[in-house]
C-alpha cells in the first residue's frame, strides 16, 4: 500500500530527527515529552511514570531500569488503539508489558502521521511503522551494548529488555539507551515471526482502566487550568436560521458571567477560504456567554433574549421523505459502477424483484458531549479536547485566526466517544474564535440539547434495489440511492455483490439541505447493508433457494484478480460464512428459536452475523447475535472483542430504535428522554469469533456494525413473517409481532 | 451567594455557590471532583450518579438543599485505592470502552449491590437500565456486576 509507505518514510525522518543528536546524549532539540506533557493525566496508575526517563524516539523512551514510556499516536475514542498501537511497538521492541508505561501523543506532524481515529484504520495503516519503530529501536539497543562489549550484535540476544552476549554478560536497555540513541537508524530491520509474539495475541487490559474506575481527570470535559473561564453558546433554534438581534442584559447581570459576546465572523472567513465547512457549521452568528463555571454559563444562556430570521428553508423529514421518493422515482442519477446491461438483462429476466429501504437521521450521542479548551496568546495557540482529526482541525485553525501552522498546540484527551462526530472539529474552530475574542483560556462545553440539536447527523437515506432472475440464476442488481446532502463513495459501489452479478449498476442521487450532515460510524454502509441483506433474504426466497447457498454461490462468481476496484476476498467471506453457520447452530435451532443471517465486508474487514429471535410468552425477543469476523492478526483479543460487541450492539440499538425526525428545521427530540438509545435490558448477547489466518490487521471500529441491523431483520421476519423495510424497526410495532394464527398453532 | 457546607467523600468542604447549583455542577467546577461526568442533564442516563446516604442518586438533577445534612459519596471516595469489589470487577471484566459512563455504572451498580447482595440477572439489568453506554459494554456491565456480587459476599 502506497500509504503505509508515506507513513514509513515519515516514520524514519522522526527516528532521524530525534537520534541525530549533537552531543551531550540526551538533551534532544525537539523535546516532545518534556514540553507536552498534558497536563491532563493525573497521577499515573502505576509508578513507571515517575520514573527519570530518556528520550530515543517520537515513540519510545526507557528509563534507567529498562522500563519503558510508548506514545501513543492516535487519538482514543474506546476503540482501543491507547492499548494495541503501544502493543505492537513493545511487542518488537522486545520489552515486558508490565514495565511499559502507556502516554497519549500529543498532535505532532514532524514525527507522527495519520492522527486520525476514522475509518478503523488505525492499526492497519499503523501495522508496519508501528513494528518496524520498535523492530529498529531494539536492533538500535542491541548494536549499542554490542559495541560497549566489543563484539558482533549478531552475538547478542533479547529478552523482556535484556541484551545478553555469547559470555552470558548481560546489559538492560537503560544501560545502553544514551549511545542507542545516537545510533543512525536501521532500515527494513526484520520482524518477528507471529509465532514469537509475547505481547500480541495476549488478552490486555485497557491501559487507562484504572483512571477510568477511580474518576481520575482523562476527558476534555475534564479539563482545567488557571483563569480558565467556561463559554456556553446560543446558537440558531432551528437549521437555516440567523441571528438578526439580542438582549443580554438580564443575563449580564447574572451571577458568574465573566461576559458576553458574538462570534461567527472569522468563521466566515474561514468558510470562504475553505467551503466544504460551510457543511459543518451555519454561517449565522452564534451569541458565547462566558462565566466562571459551566452551571453560571447555561443558566445565563436561557436569559438571553434573542430574535432569529429564518434565512434558508425551514425542512421537515416529511418534506425529505417525499424528495428522496421523487430522485427515487426520477432519472437524475449519477452512476458510480455499472457492468453489462442492467435495463437490458432485468427486461429479460423471468422474475423481478423491486424493494425500497428507508432510514431517519441519528444523531451521535457521544456520552461526553461536544467540548473543547483553546487559549490563544501571541505566543501560540493552545488546544486541548477530544476530536478524532487533530491534524485537520489544528489546520482549519490556524487558518482562522491567520496562523502559522507551528502555532497551534493541540493535545489529545481521552474521547468520551466519536462514532464520527469528531471528526469535525466545528466545537475546537468555535473554542478558538472565542478564546480569540476573549483574550484567557476558555473552555467550551456543549450542553446535551446543543449536542443534538445542532449536530452532525447521520442523513436520512433511501435505497432501491431491483433484482432480475433468469433460468434460476441472479443476472440483474440494480442499487440506487437518495440521500439528503452526500453520497456513498470511495469503494463502498464496489462491495459485495459488485462482481456477483453480470449486469450491476449503482446510482446516486442527492438533494441539498441546510442541516448538517456527516460520517456516522460505518458511513453508508451502515444502513446499506441491513438493506442488500434484506433484500438477498428475499431474493432468496423468491427463487426458492436456500439463503446461505445463495450467497455462496454468488461469490463464486467474483475474482478480484479481474478487477482492482473489488477488495473483498470471496474466499475469506465464504470463510466466515461457514464459521458463523457453524458456531450460531444455523438451521439446528429449535422451532421457537429464528434466525437471521448476514455476511458483509467493508473497512477491509470480512463478517458475517447470526441473530436469534426467541419466541417468548408469545413475543419475538432478539436474544442473541453470533459474530464471526475476519480481521487478520489480532492484536490485543480482550479489546477487539470489546469492539466488536461495541459494534454489533451499536447496530442492533439504532436499527432498532435510532431517530430523530425534524420539523420546521429543528429536530423534535433533543435529550434522551425523547431520543431512545440501546439500554441494557435491549441488548441481546453477542458471541464473538475471530478467524485465526496470520494475516495482516484490518480494521475493527465499524466492520460489525453494519451486518447487525440486517440480521435482526432477517430473524425478526423468520420469526413473524414480516420484511422490516423501515429504521428504525420499533417504529413499525405491529410489523414485530407474531401473527396470532402462529402463537395459538 | 450563600455558603454551603457539604459532606463529600467522608470530608466536609464549603463551596460558594448559587442556590440552584446542581450537585453536579459543584462537584465538577467547585471541587475538582471531574470523575462524576455530566452527560443529559435531565436524570436519563446516569453518567451523573453519585451515592446520596448510599442510594444511587442523579446529581445533576440534585440541589443543595436535597443533601443538606447528608452524605455524598462520589467515584473518587468509593474506595481509597480502587478496590470497591466493583471495580475490581469491573478491571477484571475490562468493562469500559471509551469510559466516559463508567463511573457511573459503577456507582449504580454499588449501591445497588449494597442493598441486594445475591441479584438474579433480572435484577441486575432492572438496576442497571437507567445507565447507558453509548458504546454499549452492556454485556460486560452484566458480567462484571454478577462477579461483584460474588466477591461481596
Amino acid at each position: 500500500m502506497s500509504t503505509n509507505n508515506t507513513f514509513n518514510t515519515l516514520n524514519r525522518r522522526a527516528f532521524l530527527r530525534n537520534s541525530s543528536l549533537a552531543g551531550g546524549g540526551l538533551l534532544i532539540g525537539f523535546n516532545l515529552f518534556q514540553a507536552c506533557k498534558p497536563k491532563v493525566i493525573a497521577e499515573p496508575a502505576i509508578d513507571l511514570a515517575s520514573l527519570d526517563y530518556n528520550d530515543f524516539n517520537a515513540f519510545i523512551k526507557i528509563a534507567d531500569n529498562g522500563a519503558v514510556t510508548i506514545f501513543s499516536p492516535n487519538p482514543e475514542v474506546g476503540q482501543g488503539v491507547k492499548t494495541s498501537m503501544p502493543m505492537i511497538i513493545a511487542e518488537e521492541l522486545d520489552v515486558a508489558w508490565d514495565n511499559v508505561y502507556v502516554e497519549q501523543g500529543i498532535l505532532d506532524t514532524n514525527n507522527y502521521t495519520r492522527q486520525v481515529a476514522g475509518g478503523s484504520q488505525s492499526i492497519r495503516f499503523g501495522w508496519d511503522a508501528l513494528r518496524q519503530t520498535g523492530a529498529a529501536a531494539k536492533q538500535m539497543l542491541v548494536s549499542a551494548a554490542a559495541a560497549r562489549w566489543g563484539v558482533d550484535p549478531s552475538e547478542c540476544t533479547v529478552s523482556e529488555g535484556v541484551i545478553t552476549n555469547a559470555a552470558g554478560e548481560t546489559l538492560g536497555y537503560g544501560d545502553v539507551v544514551k549511545d542507542a540513541a545516537q545510533l543512525e537508524v536501521p532500515e527494513n530491520v526484520p520482524l518477528k515471526k507471529t509465532s514469537e509474539y509475547k505481547i500480541m495475541g495476549k488478552d490486555t487490559p485497557n491501559v487507562d482502566i484504572d483512571k477510568i474506575i477511580t474518576g481520575k481527570s482523562l476527558y476534555g470535559m475534564d479539563y482545567k487550568t488557571e483563569g480558565m473561564v467556561y463559554a456556553s453558546v446560543l446558537r440558531p433554534p432551528a437549521f437555516g436560521q440567523k441571528l438578526v438581534s439580542y438582549d443580554d442584559s438580564a443575563a449580564r447581570a447574572m451571577p458568574g458571567v465573566v461576559d458576553i459576546f458574538t462570534i461567527g465572523e472569522k468563521l466566515r472567513g474561514l468558510a470562504e477560504a475553505v467551503p466544504r465547512i460551510t457543511g459543518i457549521i451555519s454561517d449565522s452568528d452564534k451569541i458565547v456567554v462566558l462565566a466562571n463555571s459551566t452551571w453560571e454559563a447555561m443558566k445565563a444562556k436561557k436569559a438571553i433574549k434573542a430574535e432569529w430570521e429564518q434565512a434558508t428553508k425551514a425542512e421537515s423529514t416529511e418534506e425529505h421523505d417525499k424528495i428522496l421518493t421523487t430522485l427515487l422515482d426520477g432519472n437524475k442519477f449519477e452512476t458510480l459502477r455499472s457492468d453489462g446491461n442492467v435495463k437490458k438483462a432485468l427486461a429479460e429476466a423471468d422474475q423481478v424483484l423491486e424493494r425500497t429501504y428507508e432510514s431517519p437521521f441519528l444523531p451521535h450521542s457521544c456520552m461526553e458531549p461536544m467540548n473543547f479548551f483553546a487559549n490563544v496568546t501571541e505566543e501560540k495557540v493552545h488546544l486541548v479536547g477530544p476530536i478524532q482529526t487533530p491534524e485537520g482541525t489544528a489546520g482549519f485553525v490556524a487558518q482562522l485566526l491567520g496562523r502559522e501552522a507551528d502555532d497551534i498546540h493541540l493535545e489529545m484527551t481521552r474521547i468520551g466517544g466519536g462514532f464520527g462526530r469528531r471528526l469535525y472539529g466545528n466545537f475546537a474552530i468555535e473554542a478558538a474564535e472565542i478564546a480569540d475574542k476573549a483574550k484567557k483560556p476558555v473552555k467550551l462545553v456543549f450542553s446535551r440539547e446543543e449536542d443534538m440539536e445542532d449536530g452532525i447527523y447521520r442523513m436520512s437515506i433511501k435505497y432501491r434495489i431491483k433484482a432480475g432472475v433468469k433460468d434460476g440464476k441472479v443476472t440483474a442488481y440494480h442499487l440506487k440511492e437518495a440521500a439528503v446532502n452526500s453520497n456513498m463513495y470511495g469503494l463502498v459501489p464496489n462491495f459485495f455483490p459488485a462482481g456477483a452479478i453480470e449486469n450491476y449498476q449503482v446510482d446516486t442521487a442527492k438533494y441539498d439541505s441546510n442541516i448538517t450532515t456527516g460520517a456516522w460510524r460505518a458511513p453508508y454502509t451502515n444502513f446499506l447493508a441491513y438493506a442488500e441483506q434484506s433484500f438477498f433474504d428475499e431474493l432468496a426466497e423468491l427463487m426458492e433457494v436456500d439463503k446461505i447457498q445463495l450467497r455462496l454461490d454468488l461469490l463464486d462468481n467474483v475474482n478480484p484478480e479481474e478487477d482492482e476496484r473489488i477488495q473483498y476476498s470471496p474466499e475469506r467471506m465464504k470463510e466466515v460464512i461457514k464459521v458463523a453457520v457453524d458456531k450460531s447452530g444455523w438451521g439446528k435451532k429449535p422451532e421457537h428459536v429464528h434466525q437471521g443471517f448476514v455476511n458483509y465486508y467493508c473497512h477491509n474487514t470480512h463478517v458475517a452475523e447470526v441473530a436469534d429471535v426467541k419466541i417468548e410468552n408469545g413475543e419475538p425477543v432478539l436474544k442473541k447475535i453470533t459474530c464471526v469476523v475476519d480481521c487478520g492478526i489480532v492484536v490485543n483479543p480482550l479489546g477487539a472483542k470489546n469492539l466488536v460487541e461495541g459494534g454489533v450492539l451499536d447496530g442492533v440499538g439504532h436499527s432498532m430504535f435510532g431517530e430523530l425526525a425534524f420539523k420546521d428545521g429543528k429536530p423534535t427530540a433533543n435529550n434522551f428522554d425523547r431520543y431512545q438509545l440501546l439500554r441494557i435490558k435491549d441488548a441481546p448477547i453477542v458471541e464473538t469469533h475471530f478467524i485465526d489466518n496470520g494475516l495482516s490487521p484490518t480494521g475493527l471500529g465499524e466492520p460489525t456494525l453494519p451486518p447487525a441491523g440486517g440480521a435482526v431483520a432477517n430473524a425478526f421476519k423468520s420469526a413473524t413473517g414480516n420484511r422490516l423495510y423501515k429504521q428504525p424497526f420499533t417504529k413499525t410495532p405491529e410489523l414485530l409481532k407474531v401473527p396470532e394464527k402462529e402463537i395459538i398453532g | 451567594m450563600p455558603t454551603y457546607q457539604i459532606n463529600v467523600n467522608g470530608a466536609s468542604k464549603t463551596v460558594d455557590v448559587a442556590e440552584d447549583t446542581p450537585v453536579l455542577w459543584v462537584l465538577r467546577d467547585h471541587l475538582d471532583l471531574v470523575g462524576t461526568k455530566y452527560g443529559c442533564g435531565i436524570g436519563q442516563c446516569g453518567a451523573c450518579t453519585i451515592h446520596v446516604d448510599g442510594t444511587a442518586m442523579r446529581s445533576c438533577s440534585l440541589t443543595l438543599a436535597q443533601i443538606d445534612g447528608k452524605s455524598i459519596t462520589t467515584i473518587e471516595g468509593l474506595s481509597e485505592d480502587g478496590t470497591h469489589p466493583v471495580q475490581e470487577a469491573w478491571k477484571e471484566v475490562d468493562v469500559p470502552q471509551c469510559g466516559y459512563c463508567q463511573a457511573g455504572q459503577i456507582m449504580t451498580a454499588s449501591a445497588f449491590l449494597a442493598k441486594n447482595p445475591n441479584p438474579s440477572e433480572e435484577d441486575i439489568e432492572n438496576a442497571m437500565n437507567g445507565n447507558i453506554c453509548r458504546c454499549a459494554t452492556y454485556t460486560r456491565i452484566r458480567k462484571a456486576v454478577q462477579i461483584a456480587a460474588e466477591n461481596m459476599d
